[in-house]
Parts: structure tokens; C-alpha cells; sequence
């Protein structure tokens, strides 16, 4: 009975089809990796001589040994801090909404589907949303308030898919459990639902923070592309950003500003990962109790 | 009067949870059809039948736990105390702290051991001393010695056996005066199965007990009175003993010895 055991042709090709899409799974992650690489690579060898403590307290110039980055830096703080501040209970609660309280009603699936699709909206549509809507309705002028709440109106759609999947990947055992010992549905939502949807809710709310903090477009809308030589001092005062400063540098012919402009690439890099780190981090202290 | 043959507890004219002449349909579909039953207090009561004769709809109906599935429509009365569990000056909510449930897979939260207990009673505006309280119910669950030094940990990191007696342990801390059961060792293997039945028994002083389950060795067993159902009628309902042995319905005999279902 030798033999019995040995793969057959048809066991074979699938075998090599397996092994084939494995490879077809390493390449395309590789190629990612790869692009990722060169444009750090790139931007490191431009930019690391430029990046010093210099650099991150200085004020912009026209003279690049004297141009820094202080006051798009600090803009981008103000910014990003204000738009986490108002669109994340914004968006959970929206989410919060449509999940847990919403009947399957006509108004709502329009509700729905409007999210879907303002989800794919230009960012300049946003931006001259906020040019008309907040500078000018509201007069808050080129402020970081009306950055910031620009924002939030870019990145709502996003966050509120984000946080509705993760809301429904909370298992009904859960619910149930909760519901069964005389709980409310708002104590069974605060105290069972969002906590154990809050992994998910993270990982949408830095998808969407992420997005704004590179955002540039809205904000050239809504004029934050002008000289600023100071940093705000309160949600009122006019601010840069990062994304902004880096574009002027960017459109400057002389090759000191390129230089700049890579050093500026690797600070909004070096922010964009520090809110990862601080996502990663509060999502292992919400599970410390699962598993 | 109902007629006689379903009234197990004749000495007592209010019972404790009683389904008068239920009927409750998904949709179109009757799950459950005129059913009447009078639940004895502090006696363990189990529901046997086939898969889907409608036995967990029955149980579920008497915490309202049903109102979650949209679908589901009630006809005829659920009375705890001759209370219509379905008035409209109940609240469900207040409903459920009274009526304890315990599921089919065991569904701890994903926190402390101590939270777990606790959190019914916090939430409930429970004011007195809560570790007494937590010792008191995990103790009657039988889990206190297993879990007294652990108790800071993670409910998950328990063992499923373990886990659904978390569970009694969770539905006892809010002292119901009774605990539906939804075939709560099904998920378990025999020995933590062997462990909730003696518990089980121990709990039929304090509470009164309505227990779904499949298995009917199970049923023989832990109950003092069964309700057999079968597609959604109730076929006999009698002491366990009776109900075992000399079934009244052919119906019953034939699957109390297993010749169907």
C-alpha cells in the first residue's frame, strides 16, 4: 500500500495555488512598506540636518538658516486638540444614536446613507463649507475654532461608520447579561456597550485625527495660508498649520526651503505617530480586563 | 378556575409567576400557543421539550425579555403575585431586577470577578455593605472558595463551569425571588454540569426556580415539577416524579422514554 499517502495532481495544484497567493499577500504588504520607507528615507536625509530644537521654536522666515516651525506646530496642536474635543463625543454619540436608539424608519436610512457618501466628499467642499458656515455666518473669523470645527465636519462621516461597526461587534450576550439584571438601556450602553466598543471607537477616531492633522485644503479655504509670525493664544486667535507651512516651503524655489519642508514632513510624522502611540495605549488599558 | 390538571400548586391560589392562556407569535408564526401554567414558589420547575417547541420563548416572556425582539407579540397574561407582568404601570426594567435570568452560554462581563457581582446592585442603588453582599451571592453560587483571593481579576480568566455559576452569583446578588434558567449547563461539560445541579438543589429552599433545558435526565434529576411542551402546546405539566413515570399523555411517554424529540 505504498503510495497511499502521496499528494494526488488535483492536491498539488491547489497546493501551489496556496503558496501562490500567499506570495501575491507578502508582495502587495511589502510594496506598502516600501513606499513608506523611501518617503521616510527621503524626507530623513532632506530634513534630519535641519531638525533641531532651533527649528521646533523658531518662528517662520525668509531667511531658511532662521526659519522654524513653532508657530504651525503649536497651530496644529490647538487645532487637532479642539477638533478631537468636539468630534468625538459628537461622533460616538451620533453613532450611539443610529445603533442602539433608532428604529428602521424611512428618515433614518436616509440618515444613514447621507453618512456614507459625505464620507466621500473633497475636503475643499468642507473647507468652503467652513469658509461660508463658520468665518463668515458665525464670524469666527480665520480662527483655530473655526479650523478646528471644519474639521469635525471632514472627519464626522468616518468616525461615525468607525464607532457604528464597532458598536454592533458588541456581542448581544453582553446586552442581555446586562438587560437581565435591571439595568437601563443607557446604563447597559455606558457601562457594557462602549466600553467594550471603545477598541474599535479608538481606532476610528484616529483614523479620522490622522486625517485631519494632514489635512491641508479645507484649511487653505478657509485662510489659514497667511504669514503668521505668532502662536494663539486662544481658540479665537488666527493659526497655521503644519501641513500648511510645509506647502509654502514646498512652493519656494530655493532648494534651503525643500530642505525645510522635509524636516517639516518628519515633526507632523513624529505627531501623527505619537497619537497612534497614545491610541495604542489607552486601548490596552481598556482591555486589561479582557481576555 | 383553570382546569385542575394544569395546576400543580392548588394549595396556593395566588402563585408566584403564572402564564394564563398565553399565546406568543414571531410575526404570523405562533411560538407558543395557549398555554396555562402556575409556577410553584421555592420548587424547582423545569420545561422540557423538543428543539423549538418554543420553550425558551415561554421562560424568556417571564422577564420580559422578549420586548427586545421587536417581532414578538404577547396574547393572554403573565402574572407574578397576580401582578399582569405586562400592565401598563409595569416597568420592565424593574421586572427583570425581580426576575433573575441565567443564559444558555455562560455571559460574564468582561471585568472583575467582583464587578461582575456587583454591578447589579450599584446600578440598582444597592446602599449597604457590597462585599458582604458579593461574598453572600458568590458563596450561594457555590463560588467563593474558588474565586475569594481572585476576586480583582478578570471573569474571563475563569473556567466555563465557573463562569455560569458567576452568573447565578450576578443574577442572586440582586435577591430575585426567582431565577429563570435558559438551559444553563447546556454549554458546559459534565462535571461543571454536575456542580450547577447541586447547586441548584441547594438554591430550591431560597428561590423559585423555572429551568429550560434538553435534557431530561437533567430534568428527572433537579426538578420537583415539569412542564413538558411540545410545538408550542403545553402536553402535561405534574410533579416530576408523575411526570416521569406515569406520564398521563401518550404524548409525554414517548418522549420522557425516548422515542422522539
Amino acid at each position: 500500500m505504498s503510495g497511499m499517502l502521496e499528494p494526488p495532481p488535483t492536491l498539488l495544484r491547489r497546493r501551489r495555488r496556496s503558496r501562490l497567493f500567499r506570495l501575491l499577500c507578502l508582495a502587495t504588504t511589502w510594496f506598502s512598506l516600501f513606499v513608506l520607507v523611501v518617503l521616510l528615507v527621503h524626507a530623513t536625509r532632506e530634513g534630519l540636518p535641519w531638525l533641531d530644537v532651533q527649528f521646533l521654536t523658531d518662528f517662520p522666515s525668509r531667511f531658511a538658516e532662521r526659519a522654524g516651525i513653532k508657530s504651525a506646530l503649536v497651530g496644529t496642536l490647538w487645532v487637532i486638540s479642539f477638533t478631537a474635543a468636539i468630534s468625538v463625543p459628537l461622533g460616538v454619540a451620533a453613532a450611539v444614536y443610529l445603533e442602539e436608539y433608532a428604529r428602521k424608519r424611512p428618515v433614518n436610512t436616509i440618515i444613514e446613507v447621507s453618512i456614507a457618501n459625505l464620507a466621500g466628499v473633497p475636503s475643499i467642499v468642507y473647507g468652503m463649507l467652513g469658509l461660508v458656515l463658520f468665518v463668515r455666518w458665525l464670524a469666527l473669523g480665520r480662527s483655530v475654532i473655526a479650523g478646528a470645527l471644519t474639521m469635525t465636519l471632514l472627519i464626522l462621516p468616518t468616525m461615525i461608520i468607525a464607532a457604528r461597526e464597532a458598536l454592533r461587534a458588541v456581542p448581544g450576550s453582553i446586552r442581555r447579561g446586562s438587560y437581565a439584571l435591571g439595568a437601563t438601556q443607557w446604563q447597559t450602553i455606558r457601562h457594557h456597550v462602549i466600553p467594550a466598543a471603545l477598541p474599535g471607537i479608538l481606532t476610528g477616531t484616529i483614523l479620522g485625527l490622522s486625517r485631519a492633522i494632514g489635512e491641508t485644503a479645507p484649511l487653505v479655504m478657509i485662510g489659514a495660508l497667511t504669514y503668521v509670525a505668532f502662536v494663539p493664544e486662544g481658540p479665537m486667535d488666527a493659526f497655521t498649520a503644519l501641513p500648511i507651512q510645509i506647502f509654502n516651503w514646498v512652493s519656494r524655489p530655493q532648494p534651503e526651503f525643500h530642505q525645510l519642508a522635509a524636516a517639516g514632513i518628519l515633526v507632523l510624522l513624529a505627531a501623527l505617530l505619537a497619537m497612534n502611540a497614545a491610541a495604542v495605549f489607552i486601548r490596552q488599558r481598556s482591555q486589561r480586563n479582557r481576555a | 378556575m383553570t382546569e385542575p390538571a394544569l395546576t400543580a400548586d392548588t394549595a396556593n391560589d395566588v402563585p408566584i409567576l403564572e402564564a394564563r392562556n398565553v399565546t406568543i407569535s414571531y410575526g404570523d408564526k405562533p411560538a407558543i400557543r395557549e398555554v396555562n401554567v402556575r409556577i410553584p414558589e421555592r420548587r424547582i420547575t423545569a420545561i422540557i421539550g423538543p428543539s423549538g417547541c418554543g420553550k425558551s420563548t415561554l421562560i424568556r416572556q417571564f422577564n420580559r425579555m422578549n420586548d427586545f425582539i421587536l417581532s414578538a407579540r404577547l396574547e393572554g397574561q403573565i402574572l407574578y403575585r397576580g401582578v399582569d407582568l405586562y400592565g401598563p404601570r409595569v416597568d420592565a426594567v424593574e421586572v427583570r431586577r425581580r426576575i433573575g435570568m441565567v443564559f444558555q452560554k455562560p455571559n460574564p462581563f468582561p471585568k472583575s470577578i467582583l464587578r461582575n457581582v456587583a454591578w447589579g446592585p450599584q446600578i440598582n442603588g444597592f446602599k449597604g455593605d457590597l462585599h458582604e453582599l458579593v461574598e453572600s451571592a458568590l458563596r450561594k453560587a457555590a463560588l467563593w472558595d474558588e474565586v475569594k483571593d481572585r476576586l480583582n481579576e478578570s471573569a474571563l480568566s475563569l473556567s466555563g463551569g465557573q463562569q455560569q455559576r458567576l452568573c447565578i452569583a450576578r443574577a442572586l446578588a440582586l435577591q430575585p425571588e426567582i431565577v429563570l434558567m435558559d438551559e444553563p449547563a447546556s454549554a458546559l461539560d459534565p462535571v461543571s454540569t454536575s456542580r450547577i445541579e447541586d447547586l441548584l438543589f441547594e438554591l430550591r429552599e431560597r428561590y423559585t426556580i423555572v429551568i429550560v433545558t434538553h435534557n431530561m435526565q437533567q430534568a428527572a434529576r433537579v426538578s420537583d415539577y415539569t412542564a413538558f411542551l411540545d410545538t408550542g402546546k403545553l402536553v402535561e405539566f405534574g410533579e416530576t416524579d408523575q411526570v416521569f413515570t406515569r406520564p398521563k399523555e401518550k404524548r409525554t411517554e414517548d418522549y420522557v422514554s425516548g422515542r422522539f424529540g
